[in-house]
């Protein structure tokens, strides 16, 4: 009997455990070659194995539809299988772009692919999480991986700088979630969502207050405004493609976790959170639009990209609604397929000197190098939302359901940022296609350049074909709230 | 035959067709590199060329098998595109927008024939173009909400690279404020449109069309669409953007722009603003008659102050768009008719007045008008051409121009005599403004001697205006080509108008 509860229980967990398992057989792998260069030549290519093997165990290996384990203390449902493999496939085409400039960066260790599976893991217990404990497990896990992904090039002060902030931040956001989660235990007794739901229902003062807390400690993680200062500094210092990394898999798990919180445990208490939402979007919106303006360094223009499209993300959050998750998950797809793309662009500007990060140095792209003209033309248009790109329906949906929810005022607030924000995606158009060529960038690693133009294109060709992501997202939020 | 035609997926044809041409040169540069790219320079405009005339080719057959007295919509196609949440990729044609097809697919042949001696990125530069010509016949081809949306806003993307890659000194400001203006207007009415989208469940035109929107829901999405359309248009006072746009822009951009993007804006109201939301507009016709009469004055009289040719032929462009939508809101089968007809007519004289500038331009590479004097003597032909444009656009009886003018005029007069006769003095100016620009440039003695070695017109340039010079004669004498074409629809956009005010009230 224990027996067959624990297998049914392990089968819901069978993505998690083959990557954490994985992530400890490629630390043996790794310890038993001499040379480190080689064990990374190795380990890299392993571990994005590994995330495809996860990937492939979400979606066909563990039983599909609603199931709970370990006492409900984790989920598997149609949420967390599409949150999982868009996480795993964005932590895979990180970790691919990572390979080869881990290595003309003298970088090459075999840690970083074990770091970025282990902090994989911890994003796939955030998106099943079902229970403030397990939550905060996979919150921690995540968080650990990625201090010190932050910090890789230790050599480098500015790394170093960054994943120092990046821990002393985090640890202070994660205090403020365990604040917060303790809060709610105390005033519900219990630490399952499924408890607490029920106890919410006529949510008491302290409570609301546990909430809140939460609410900022994932802010935090989801780089949202006023929780954002960590973003640019931590986004400009780390490596790229570590930068590349934090900007797809750990905001979606933070979002899709935020949201699952919001709507499971404390849907009752929808009017209490909504407004914090609401505002944290705006600001959010109001910061990443006006930050990025006069950025010179692209990854900081990135990192207030970033924070200004959480805010997109937050509106659509705030919808409380199952249109407003469905049109989360679909935007945040598309958006990952851009900046995936943007990322492998921000890569490939690498001088015979080495790498170049000012947008400056984009300058006459469309002349030096076609293609990934094309390419950041298109990934800058779809970030900004605008038609013809695809990720204008991300936006459009998220519009749709908060106005479906009568957030009137949201939406407007949010159409005028996306104007605001077009300017500074346009400056990076204008650079590529204006300016005259000034540095002449070497050829992209193959699976860079490949990855770079695909991205670009999918901007283009997804257009006809994206309803089947809003399908698939629709039929996933289902039964939601 | 009228049959098989209308049987075949002509619209979508038409629409990316250039498209199509676009892509394939953007594949070609990437495998033609080195000699064999400098060969692809030089045949880029060839391609471009071919491709824009057999569009024209099709739209020639879309209108010979259009069946005019069909007031509906013709050439129906229907994909399945987001369907589940009720959108859909809907294409169609009636007898109000199939002649902005014709008008934008006449105008881009001239164009990329008018860019024949651009050097610069030619490849990147047709690929520009051939991919702006897409969007502007999906704007005009589209049946849904949401795909309008995305041609209106897409092709701001080509036009940004045209007038900033291209363009004159101050490129980069112009381009900027083009995008940014246009895309703040049309941002509004993308959540008007969700709003709509909400209520009506579908984003089919004709389903919406049938919606009955409540009064005041009507005036806020009036008012969010007219935010839009007022920009595009561009109605007082939020043209400032056109005359940057328009001095930086190369000619064939200044071209395309006055040709037919300012055209998206009058095209818009047609389909959406008076059929979507009638009592909004009966309730907003006193402010667009205002804002119409002012733009039309007032810009006449900045026009006139110009020293630039190509900002003095901009201004006059949003004078000519006040006529516009002047005669469209006064709702009167000849009111609506004549501001059609004034869109079509401006496309090419407006058109026509820029390439005319380009001519001058192409040789001098300044657009002062103090700089020119006396050009008769060295370019009469030249001479004679301006001359008639000038006189078109003025609104001389026997040009398109008149006929738009007096259409307009009258249709609005049975409406608003005040309007009307506010829009008189600003023929009377336009009159002013033209004549000064023209005796300036074109006659007088040749004072500057830059301008002993000029030579008349090329060719080529003639091949140019050929077109244009047919066209706006032909419509100044037979206006019922138009007319014919555009009546049965215009008839059932004011009956369905008029019924549904009636039915407003009880």
């Amino acid at each position: 009997m224990t027996y067959n509860i624990l297998t049914s229980d392990l089968a819901l967990l069978a993505p998690e455990l083959i990557l954490a398992v994985g992530a400890m057989v490629l630390l043996m792998v790794g310890v038993f070659f001499k040379d480190e260069e080689k064990a990374a030549k190795l380990v890299g290519p392993l571990g994005v194995l590994l995330l495809v093997a996860g990937l492939l165990a979400a979606a066909y290996l563990v039983p599909q539809g609603r199931a709970t384990a370990f006492g409900g203390a984790f989920v598997f449902d149609p949420l967390a299988l599409f949150s999982k493999i868009a996480i795993f496939a964005s932590a895979a085409f990180a970790l691919v772009l990572a390979i080869p400039y881990l290595k003309a960066e003298k970088l090459a260790k075999f840690e970083y692919a074990v770091l970025i599976v282990l902090s994989t893991v911890g994003m796939g217990m955030m998106v099943s999480a079902n229970d403030l404990i397990s939550m905060y497990m996979g919150v921690e896990l995540q968080s650990l991986a990625l201090y010190v992904l932050a910090a890789f090039n230790r050599d480098s002060l500015r790394a170093s700088e960054a994943g120092l902030k990046y821990f002393v931040l985090g640890a202070l956001s994660s205090g403020m979630l365990l604040y917060g989660a303790s809060l709610v235990y105390g005033f519900t007794g219990s630490t399952g969502f499924t408890e607490i739901a029920a106890a919410s229902q006529e949510p008491s003062v302290g409570l609301i207050f546990g909430l809140v807390f939460v609410i900022c400690g994932l802010a935090f993680k989801i780089s949202a405004a006023p929780f954002h200062m960590w973003t640019p500094d931590v986004y400009e210092g780390a490596p790229t493609p570590v930068t590349a990394f934090f900007a797809t898999a750990p905001k979606m798990a933070a979002i899709v976790l935020l949201a699952r919180i919001l709507y499971e445990p404390f849907g009752a208490a929808v009017d209490q959170w909504i407004q914090v939402i609401a505002i944290i979007a705006v600001l959010s919106m109001a910061v990443g639009a006006f930050g990025a303006l006069t950025q010179q360094n692209i990854k900081r223009l990135m990192a207030y990209s970033s924070i200004g499209n959480m805010g997109y993300a937050l509106v659509a959050v705030a919808a409380a609604s199952e249109t407003g998750m469905w049109a989360l998950l679909a935007f945040f797809v598309l958006y990952m397929i851009s900046v995936i793309g943007a990322f492998a662009i921000i890569l490939a500007m690498r001088t015979a000197e080495g790498m170049v990060e000012q947008v400056e140095d984009l300058a006459g792209l469309a002349q030096s190098r076609p293609g990934l003209a094309w390419a950041m033309t298109g990934v800058m248009f779809s970030i900004g939302g605008l038609p013809f790109m695809v990720g204008f329906f991300g936006k459009l949906f998220v519009f749709y359901a908060a106005l479906q929810a009568g957030l009137l005022w949201l939406v407007i607030i949010a159409a005028i940022m996306s104007v605001v924000a077009a300017a500074y995606y346009l400056r990076v158009v204008k650079v590529i296609w204006f300016n005259e060529p000034t540095v002449k960038f070497v050829s992209p690693s193959f699976s860079t350049g490949t990855i770079a133009n695909v991205a670009g294109l999918a901007t283009v060709v997804l257009v006809p074909v994206a309803a089947v992501i809003f399908v698939w997202a629709r039929s996933s939020a289902t039964g939601l709230l | 035959m009228t049959e098989i035609v209308q049987s075949l997926p002509l619209l979508s044809a038409i629409a990316f067709l250039p498209a199509v041409v676009a892509v394939f040169l953007i594949g070609l540069k990437f495998v033609m590199r080195g000699e064999d790219g400098a060969a692809l320079e030089k045949n880029a405009k060839g391609v471009a060329l071919f491709a824009t005339l057999a569009t024209f080719a099709l739209s020639v057959l879309l209108i010979a098998g259009f069946d005019a007295s069909n007031p509906g919509f013709q050439f129906v196609e229907e994909i399945e595109w987001f369907s589940a949440f009720g959108m859909g990729y809907r294409m169609g044609v009636d007898g109000i927008s199939i002649l902005f097809i014709l008008l934008t697919t006449f105008l881009m042949p001239i164009c990329i024939l008018a860019s024949w001696r651009i050097e610069k990125r030619v490849v990147d530069y047709m690929i520009a173009f051939l991919i702006l010509e897409t969007m502007m016949i999906g704007v005009f081809c589209a049946l849904d909400l949401i795909l309008f949306y995305i041609f209106f806003e897409g092709g701001l993307i080509p036009m940004f690279l045209i007038i900033g890659v291209w363009g004159g000194a101050n490129r980069v400001y112009a381009a900027f404020k083009f995008f940014l203006y246009t895309l703040l207007g049309s941002v509004l009415m993308l959540v008007a449109m969700i709003a709509m989208f909400l209520q009506a469940g579908s984003t089919d035109v004709t389903v919406l069309m049938e919606t009955a929107f409540a009064r005041d829901v009507q005036l806020w999405m009036w008012l969010a669409f007219f935010a839009s359309f007022a920009v595009k248009m561009p109605m007082w006072p939020v043209h400032t953007w056109l005359p940057d746009a328009h001095v930086e822009a190369p000619t064939a951009g200044s071209v395309i722009l006055a040709g037919v993007l300012l055209k998206l804006g009058g095209y818009g109201f047609l389909r959406f603003s008076i059929p979507m939301f009638p009592e909004a507009t009966a309730y907003f016709t006193p402010l667009v008659f205002t804002l119409s009469v002012i733009a039309i004055v007032y810009t006449s009289l900045v026009a006139f102050r110009q020293t630039d040719i190509k900002k003095l032929i901009a201004y006059s462009s949003v004078a000519h768009m006040g006529f516009v939508t002047m005669g469209m809101f006064a709702m009167t089968t000849i009111g609506v008719q004549g501001s059609i007809f004034q869109m079509l007519s401006h496309g090419i004289i407006s058109g026509a007045l820029f390439l005319c500038v380009g001519v001058i331009y192409d040789r001098m590479h300044t657009r002062e008008i103090a700089f020119y004097g006396g050009l008769v003597h060295r370019m009469p032909v030249y001479a004679a051409v301006f001359a008639l444009f000038a006189l078109a656009n003025v609104g001389l009886p026997g040009t398109s121009g008149f006929v738009g003018e007096i259409m307009t005029m009258i249709g609005t007069f049975q409406v608003s005599t005040l309007a009307a006769g506010g829009a008189a003095i600003g023929v009377i100016l336009s009159a002013v403004y033209m004549l000064t620009v023209y005796r300036n440039v074109v006659f007088g003695e040749m004072t500057n001697p830059k301008l002993e070695a000029i030579t008349d017109m090329s060719r080529r340039e003639w091949l140019i205006f050929t077109p244009l010079i047919i066209g706006t004669l032909v419509l100044g004498f037979f206006s019922t080509l138009i007319t014919d074409v555009t009546a049965a629809s215009v008839d059932q956009l004011i009956s369905n108008y008029q019924a549904a005010l009636a039915a407003a009230q009880p």
